[in-house]
């Protein structure tokens, strides 16, 4: 488990990063809270940083989309799946229980 | 617009854009044959890495690989390793190099561009970077303690200083204009970019026209028009690119610069269409012809093309109407999204320039009459999404 913020402090349709290795993202959409990992897995580039529609994440650098409930590809350029973490919130704190095994490299 | 009955496509060009226009052709429901031709022996892969992390090691050619699991439904026949010679506009016949005419009912040109070179014979020691190929041969040469002298500062050759940089190169870049990227970005923003070789012990020696390559077989050394000679091991040039449509010449197709299309794509001769870094199109953004090289344009213009060869109608994203492009150097993250025209005014908007994260953006016009036009960021690319959007939504009459 680990202890990202205050669930308060994730701003609506926004995200905040967390810097582990591989570092996780964890968003807010209409106050539901959602953790994938944070790097996209075309290029290196922060998911954190992306556009958020609706339950979609895009990839700020070349616009690859990703579903945060699935992790699944919904757009290129990017062909695998991000890794979707667990999410528990206790007494207002948001912990992340991760994937157990890392995305595969190819 | 009326569809048009094809069940013969010919897809020149097996890159980024000529994938691209087959998935678009797939898309819209077209399930006739699909060949794909391509120069180069590899099935398609992505260029930007090829200067950045795959030049440093850090990813390998299968990880270039643009097709996905998916693509494999796209049922496309591949003639890898052999380049058009010309196209043969009576019956849409395209020409390989074997003398093999590949008959169909339409054709996209997805030729894209090559990597301008110097003149006479190449000297053992000077490369260009376009190719997978170009990137084997340079990475096996960027030995810690060589001597690298990139000659031209724009993007690829910023980014292979940066690269050759980081794995210990010594390193001189060559600029012949007086400030570096001052035609994209403006000399104040060139300026800012330019600052950034300095800062990571690279040599920056701009306004050095005619930088010539000297040596007797193998490279010693980069001639500057004043005599001066910096002693070179290895040198990349980084001179600019030049449209592969020498094999249309003769076919009845306007060129100039590139394949001349309309705003859709469409070229002199009915059923042929042309996308990527090889067409030069009418740009609303831009307000006139221009033939654009940048990643996104390769990947989006070809669905453009694919409709019209089709005969339908294709409704771009608002965002697929601003020109953007990327480039990694120094560690440092810059996009630009819009057009930039000389007289343009641009403003740092958020962060400041010394940090190296900032936004900027660049207004046309005086007064309340001042609108948006372009948008640069440095390690910014919240805002900077942000800016692409708005650049997309305020300029969306024009674009309409």
């Amino acid at each position: 488990m680990i202890e990202v913020c205050l669930a308060a402090d994730v701003p609506e349709g926004e995200a905040v990063r967390v810097d582990i290795d591989p570092p996780i993202a964890v968003f807010k959409v209409d106050g539901e809270l959602y953790a994938i990992d944070d790097t996209c897995t075309h290029q290196d580039a922060s998911l954190a940083d992306g556009w958020v529609e609706g339950c979609l994440v895009e990839c700020p650098l070349h616009a690859s989309c990703f579903d945060l409930r699935t992790g699944e590809v919904t757009g290129p350029p990017a062909k695998r799946p991000v890794r979707t973490h667990g999410i528990d919130v206790v007494n207002g704190m948001v912990f992340v229980r991760l994937a157990p095994a890392p995305a595969e490299t190819r | 617009m009326r569809p048009v009955p094809m069940s013969a496509v010919t897809v020149v060009g097996a890159s980024l854009a000529g994938l691209s226009a087959a998935r678009a052709l797939r898309a819209y429901g077209y399930d006739g044959r699909i060949q794909i031709v391509g120069a180069e022996r590899y099935r398609p892969y992505d260029r930007p890495p090829l200067s950045k992390e795959f030049l440093r090691g850090a990813v390998a050619a299968e990880d270039l690989a643009l097709e996905s699991a998916e693509d494999r439904a796209l049922d496309l026949h591949w003639r890898l390793g052999h380049a058009a010679i010309g196209l043969d506009p009576a019956d849409r016949a395209v020409v390989l190099d074997t003398g093999e005419r590949l008959v169909g009912d339409g054709v996209v040109v997805a030729t894209g561009a090559k990597a301008r070179q110097f003149p006479g014979p190449r000297l053992t020691g000077v490369h260009t970077l376009r190719t997978l190929d170009d990137a084997l041969e340079l990475r096996a040469r960027l030995l810690p303690g060589t001597r690298l002298v990139v000659i031209g500062a724009g993007f690829i050759g910023a980014e292979v200083a940066s690269t050759a940089r980081r794995l210990g190169l010594d390193v001189t870049v060559v600029e012949a204009a007086p400030v570096p990227l001052a035609g994209p970005l403006g000399e104040e923003m060139g300026r800012v970019c330019a600052a950034l070789h300095a800062e990571h012990g690279v040599r920056l020696i701009a306004g050095a026209v005619d930088a010539r390559p000297v040596g007797e077989r193998r490279v010693r050394a980069v001639r500057l028009a004043d005599g001066t000679e910096l002693p070179a091991d290895l040198v990349v040039a980084g001179i600019g690119s030049m449209p592969c449509v020498d094999w249309l010449i003769g076919s009845g197709l306007s060129i100039d610069g590139g394949v001349l299309t309309n705003e859709r794509c469409g070229t002199a001769i009915p059923g042929v269409v042309a996308a990527g870094d090889c067409a030069v199109t009418q740009s609303r953004y831009a307000g006139g012809l221009l033939r654009t090289e940048h990643w996104t344009h390769a990947q989006q213009q070809p669905a453009v093309a694919a409709a019209t060869l089709l005969g339908r109608d294709h409704q771009p994203t608002p965002l697929a109407g601003v020109p953007y492009f990327w480039s990694d150097q120094y560690g440092v993250r810059l996009q630009f999204a819009g057009h930039r025209r000389a007289g343009d005014i641009v403003e740092v908007i958020e962060g400041d320039l010394e940090s190296r994260q900032f936004v900027a953006v660049y207004r046309r016009g005086g007064g309340p009459a001042a609108r948006a036009v372009a948008v640069l960021a440095m390690n910014q690319s919240k805002p900077f999404a942000r800016w692409r959007r708005e650049l997309a939504r305020s300029n969306a009459p024009a674009l309409a």
